[in-house]
């Protein structure tokens, strides 16, 4: 380097720390050497969440949070999204990009946490991370419903409809607290505007709070690896972990050949099915929405349908309150207990590659649970549907809450001293 | 070469995307016949005359502008003395003197906009094209009707049957239709025409389409030259770490 030039970042680093900020996140974190496939989702998360970030700026250039209606009849916050889909410059590449992002969030946060029930990644002493990781995914899941109000159509008006009357069902506060969030007795141009405003600015920042914290937990306690053993603990003499490699270049390299095959199936979508077959952009949403019509089939976008199926599923009033307060309550606990999970895990083992058969015949059960309920959350319920969600949920919850015990009596097999490469 | 390309990643997409949409198709309950949907300017131009003819006097289509047809191979001059009959300016989007409300009371229901039809129409049971397809070659006399006019696909519909010069009189036989006066087409003819109308409404679902899919393969080809660089990046970076 040039003298010029290091004199320039001397000067800069004894103001602010930008060289060993470099260092200890990117060119000297030491990163297990032997991730595999699954190790690629944390850092495309983070690439879908730039894309949601920049599209969703030009897209607020144009769009119009007003469910007045136009001269044509139709509501001005639907036409603002035509408008930007037919007259603004690339404005159909932008929010395309957008829609199907928010799919492919969902897509690559699901498969990044079963990452984590794969290798045990939420063990100690990960727990914080786990749980910085879980609040990303509820703020993710906020984020998701209230922009799908935005483009104002059938399913978002009667999609909000759904979700916004479950609050209802909550004892004493419910019909206060519903009110609250519509901002009026229905849902009108009230909500409009301030889903927009939590869309926008509230979500995204608590949202970006939330990865910043995700990313320095990370970094404290170092990354999991597929053989769920500590690198840590095999340093050589200059405390560099043996079976580390420094995130820079190495991970980095390989995280742009990840990036490329991922925009490649994203784009495929982007530019050639939009609509995901009514599964990213619902056919129904193309109807300006209207209070007076309810649509036949009421849907959730298919990144809600698991716990979807287990709101319907609870079908019994308790104590002599509604089961849709039940259903609420099992919908929240069916998120909330992720928060548990580090705990929930007796095993002595992290990774799956030396796990029991019985931790693996549940993790086998509890994926097949969660598409299934996936599934019938988009179908309407029959009672042989019913009882399916119901049987779905109870193995969804018993795989977390019999973990204790199954994880214990498991017959695992001993870890390696250090990572298997190749 | 390109369009082959086209279909093929269509198709893996599609099997990898679509496996579980197929399981609904069995609830549809209208069989709806396949539309034989064409981008050729003169089958969109032949279905802008008949759209602007019989269709733009009730339904809108507000997010389109007349001069947007010179995408489909109009000039603005063609435009403005075949298909605009009102002393609209050829900027000016295509909307409609008739007011909702009004229209509502009149027919029950308001003519829907018809920019995104063919979009909205999208079912399990087929594309938003096949269902107006179906729609548009299906409706019979009902004397029990206000207007005298039923759809098999639509029961009960509001909209008369705007083509029946074209098309002449059905009856309804069971689950069938039978042409008991004909019109001044003949079935194929008519058949044609609607396919050209249904052309020109899913064109103006999305004008942007055709346009989407040629920028779409470009992109993906610039994708896999990327990526194979970028893998051969990594292997040669990665080529120390054992």
């Amino acid at each position: 380097m040039t003298t010029k030039s290091q004199a320039l970042l001397n000067w800069i680093d004894e103001r602010f720390p930008l060289t060993s900020t470099y260092k200890a996140h990117l060119s000297e974190y030491y990163a297990p050497k032997n991730f595999n496939f699954w190790y690629f989702f944390g850092s495309l998360a983070l690439l879908v969440l730039v894309i949601q970030i920049v599209t969703g700026i030009f897209l607020v250039m144009h769009y119009k949070p007003d469910a007045s209606l136009n001269a044509s009849g139709i509501p001005v916050a639907f036409a603002s999204v035509e408008y930007i889909m037919r007259e603004v410059p690339g404005g159909w590449l932008i929010r395309y990009m957008h829609s199907t992002g928010a799919s492919a969030f969902f897509i690559v946060v699901y498969l990044h946490m079963f990452r984590a029930l794969l290798y045990g990644s939420y063990r100690k002493p990960r727990e914080l991370l786990w749980i910085f990781g879980v609040l990303i995914f509820l703020c993710l899941m906020a984020e998701a419903f209230m922009g799908y109000l935005l483009p104002w159509g059938q399913m978002s008006f009667w999609g909000a409809q759904v979700i916004i009357n479950l609050f209802s069902a909550i004892p004493v506060i419910g019909p206060d607290l519903s009110t609250v969030i519509r901002g009026d007795f229905v849902i009108g141009d009230a909500t409009l505007n301030r889903f927009f405003a939590l869309h926008v600015i509230a979500v995204p920042l608590v949202l970006l709070g939330l990865v910043a914290a995700h990313l320095i937990a990370l970094h404290e306690v170092g990354s999991n690896n597929p053989d769920g053993v500590e690198i840590k603990k095999k340093k050589d003499a200059n405390g560099v972990p043996l079976d580390g490699i420094p995130f820079h270049p190495y991970y980095t390299i390989k995280d742009i050949v990840g990036v490329g095959v991922f925009l490649f199936f994203f784009s495929i979508v982007v530019f050639f099915y939009p609509e995901g077959g009514g599964y990213f952009l619902e056919y129904n949403n193309f109807i300006p929405s209207d209070p007076l019509k309810t649509p036949p089939h009421i849907a959730p976008v298919w990144y809600f349908t698991p716990y979807y199926s287990v709101l319907r599923a609870v079908t019994y009033p308790l104590f002599g309150i509604d089961a849709k307060f039940w259903g609420v309550v099992a919908m929240g606990a069916a998120v909330v207990i992720l928060f548990f999970l580090p705990w929930l895990d007796r095993s002595p083992v992290k990774s799956i590659r030396y796990r029991g058969p019985i931790y693996k015949i549940a993790l086998a059960i509890f994926i097949v649970s969660f598409f299934v309920l996936g599934y019938l959350g988009v179908l309407d319920p029959t009672p042989g549907r019913t009882l399916a969600a119901q049987i779905c949920s109870v193995l969804y919850f018993a795989f977390f809450l019999l973990m204790p015990w199954y994880t214990k009596i498991d017959k695992c097999k001993p870890e390696p001293e250090r990572v298997t490469f190749k | 070469m390109s369009n082959r390309m086209i279909k093929t990643l269509k198709r893996l997409a599609a099997a990898a995307l679509f496996a579980p949409a197929l399981a609904f198709g069995a609830a549809a309950s209208v069989h709806l016949d396949r539309a034989p949907v064409s981008t050729d300017p003169a089958s969109l131009q032949h279905g802008a005359k008949l759209f602007v003819n019989y269709c733009l006097n009730c339904h809108s289509a507000s997010f389109v502008r007349y001069n947007k047809l010179t995408e489909i191979g109009l000039s603005e001059d063609q435009i403005v003395d075949n298909l605009m009959f009102t002393g609209e300016r050829v900027g000016d989007l295509m909307t409609i003197a008739m007011r909702p409300k009004e229209s509502k009371s009149w027919f029950g229901a308001t003519p829907p906009d018809l920019s995104l039809i063919a979009r909205q129409r999208n079912s399990a049971a087929g594309s938003g094209a096949d269902w107006i397809y179906t729609y548009l070659r299906q409706f019979y006399r009902d004397p029990s009707r206000p207007t005298g006019w039923n759809n098999l696909v639509f029961e009960n519909v509001g909209m008369p049957h705007v083509l029946w010069q074209l098309q002449g009189e059905q009856v309804r036989e069971g689950d069938t239709l039978k042409l008991v006066k004909p019109g001044l087409m003949t079935t194929q003819e008519y058949d044609k025409a609607v396919a050209d109308l249904v052309s020109f409404l899913v064109w103006m679902g999305e004008p942007v389409a055709e346009k989407r899919h040629t920028i779409g393969i470009w992109v993906l080809v610039f994708l896999v030259v990327f990526t194979g660089l970028a893998y051969l990046l990594k292997k040669n970076y990665w080529k120390d770490i054992h």
